[in-house]
């Protein structure tokens, strides 16, 4: 069912876009379009940058959550915490990336407020309609994708390494860096994952509160299948973004393995 | 006190995770059209316009009828699959099952344009129909991964006293499996519930006439003059989801209870 989908989504990318239909030549022009057009580029080239950089801000934003709540909370009332975090997530996308773009807007909340402290005098116009703002929001929305797995990596920690570690004469801060860290390296692998591929291809955010500068691959996407009708070059493109976060993916895995290697 | 800085950190932490949510009650209830600090009053007038948008109760019956099915259909497949891989032994399993787990890890919007171009080239027309497919392929996996623990968890030798007592494997899988895994299969129902409610690049690539909620929200998002009724909707969504999370969170703390296990954390 789904591999169907797959496949002629990898066909049509090899197609030529005719006026009304789609002509059946094999063809490499799609990619060569993509690849040498500086508009999609730019667009690809920013879509990783900036769902590299949500990844990174939310993934050291919740490490000390988690590690927080498997640490320092008493084990009863960890799923109340948990709870917690969650909630605002079970409410809608839409809603919530529209409402940030209230709170960083023009007359927004964050510049109502140091306006009305004295603090600036004219309305920060950087935080909105811009990169900055995608990934405020998306730092935002994937945070319990990222706080959760980390935690679960933390709680299957045996506490009585890091006692022994202690014992061994290590510093509190070397056996967080020598066993915790290490240890909960597979959560925090997780959850770099599971926000960086959905960032990457994400559409609501950067249409909502991205602005023009702030456009990402998937917005290219839309553009092209629904509004330009060229299935091709949309396929091409969305080809190029899937092998795009394959490749980063697994880099990325290589990279984590050789480094756990060399640490033990 | 021991790790007070993080506590700090976290609550600091959770005020930025739910400043929308606060805010948005805020605005719901607010007298001025335009969605700004200061406010300017108070009026419930955004909750009685709810009432009176055709549009809006048509997206919601949509969405409704969708989510239901989404849920009731990946979770039946999960049932299947779980069963299966936690069970069996086929060939190519390994490929197979990363195959059906793929879509967890797509942006969603490739398995929108996927399903989109194949629909149309074998002609068949745009309704809830295509949209409940698109929700079907990204929920199983969700339900497969719930469930699958939850069969993994099943002792393997109850199944088999059954059989020694005569029962069979039909009889087996209704008296003995499934009242052990039914709280997997709950959650797995709630949880696709939830993300078929919710998700919209899908329904807005495949549906057709009848938008889902996400999508009608969408469209009024461009309307200034709608944004304040779309609050007062927001809230009663927010309101709605954070009970519907407490009743799962009841009955599960009441299943781990029954069964004289420990609480070890949420439901994830």
């Amino acid at each position: 069912m789904l591999a169907a989908p797959l496949a002629a989504i990898l066909t049509y990318s090899f197609l030529t876009d005719g006026y009304l239909e789609i002509i059946r030549d094999f063809t490499l022009e799609n990619y060569a379009e993509a690849v040498s057009d500086p508009l999609y580029r730019l667009v690809l080239f920013r879509s990783v940058m900036v769902a590299a950089v949500v990844t990174a801000a939310t993934v050291l934003l919740a490490f000390p959550v988690a590690y927080f709540v498997s640490f320092h909370v008493a084990p009863e009332r960890k799923s109340l915490w948990l709870f917690l975090i969650t909630i605002p997530f079970w409410t809608s996308y839409l809603i919530r990336v529209f409402l940030w773009k209230v709170i960083l807007g023009f007359n927004g909340v964050v510049n109502s407020t140091l306006m009305g402290l004295g603090i600036i005098d004219e309305p920060l116009t950087f935080i909105l309609y811009n990169v900055n703002a995608v990934v405020i929001t998306l730092a935002h929305a994937y945070a319990p994708f990222a706080i959760l797995p980390i935690f679960v990596a933390l709680e299957k920690i045996d506490r009585s390494l890091l006692e022994a570690g202690q014992d061994l004469g290590e510093s509190k801060l070397m056996t967080f860096w020598r066993v915790t860290l290490p240890l909960a390296m597979p959560g925090v692998v997780a959850a770099v994952l599971i926000v960086f591929i959905p960032t990457i291809g994400d559409y609501v955010t950067p249409q909502l509160v991205g602005g023009p500068e702030g456009r990402m691959i998937a917005n290219v996407i839309q553009l092209q299948y629904l509004r330009l009708d060229n299935y091709p070059l949309g396929s091409a493109l969305a080809v190029l973004a899937m092998v795009t976060v394959t490749l980063i993916s697994l880099v990325f895995l290589w990279l984590n393995r050789r480094f756990l290697k060399v640490k033990q | 006190m021991k790790g007070s800085g993080l506590r700090i950190y976290t609550l600091v932490y959770l005020v930025f995770l739910y400043a929308p949510i606060v805010l948005l009650p805020l605005f719901a209830f607010d007298k001025g059209t335009i969605i700004a600090f200061p406010l300017d009053g108070f009026t419930l007038e955004w909750f009685r316009q709810l009432a009176d948008i055709p549009a809006l109760h048509g997206a919601v019956k949509t969405s409704l009828i969708i989510a239901v099915s989404t849920a009731i259909l990946s979770t039946t497949l999960g049932i299947f699959a779980a069963r299966a891989s936690s069970r069996y032994d086929f060939p190519f399993k390994g490929g197979i099952m990363g195959l059906i787990m793929l879509p967890l890890v797509l942006p969603a919007i490739i398995v929108a344009v996927s399903l989109l171009v194949v629909l149309l080239g074998i002609g068949i027309e745009l309704s809830s129909w295509t949209v409940i497919l698109g929700h079907v392929l990204i929920c199983t996996p969700f339900s497969i991964a719930i469930l699958n623990s939850a069969f993994l968890a099943l002792d393997r030798s109850l199944e088999e006293a059954a059989y020694d007592l005569g029962e069979t494997r039909w009889s087996t899988f209704r008296l003995i499996t499934l009242p052990l895994v039914m709280p997997g299969i709950i959650s797995s129902l709630l949880i696709s519930f939830t993300i078929s409610l919710d998700e919209f690049i899908i329904a807005f690539f495949l549906s057709a006439a009848e938008p889902t909620l996400p999508v009608y929200i969408w469209g009024q998002l461009r309307f200034p003059t709608k944004i304040p009724a779309i609050m007062a909707l927001g809230t009663i969504l927010v309101a709605l989801s954070i009970l519907l999370l407490a009743i799962a969170e009841y009955f599960r703390r009441r299943g781990i209870a029954r069964t004289g296990g420990k609480d070890t954390g949420g439901f994830l």
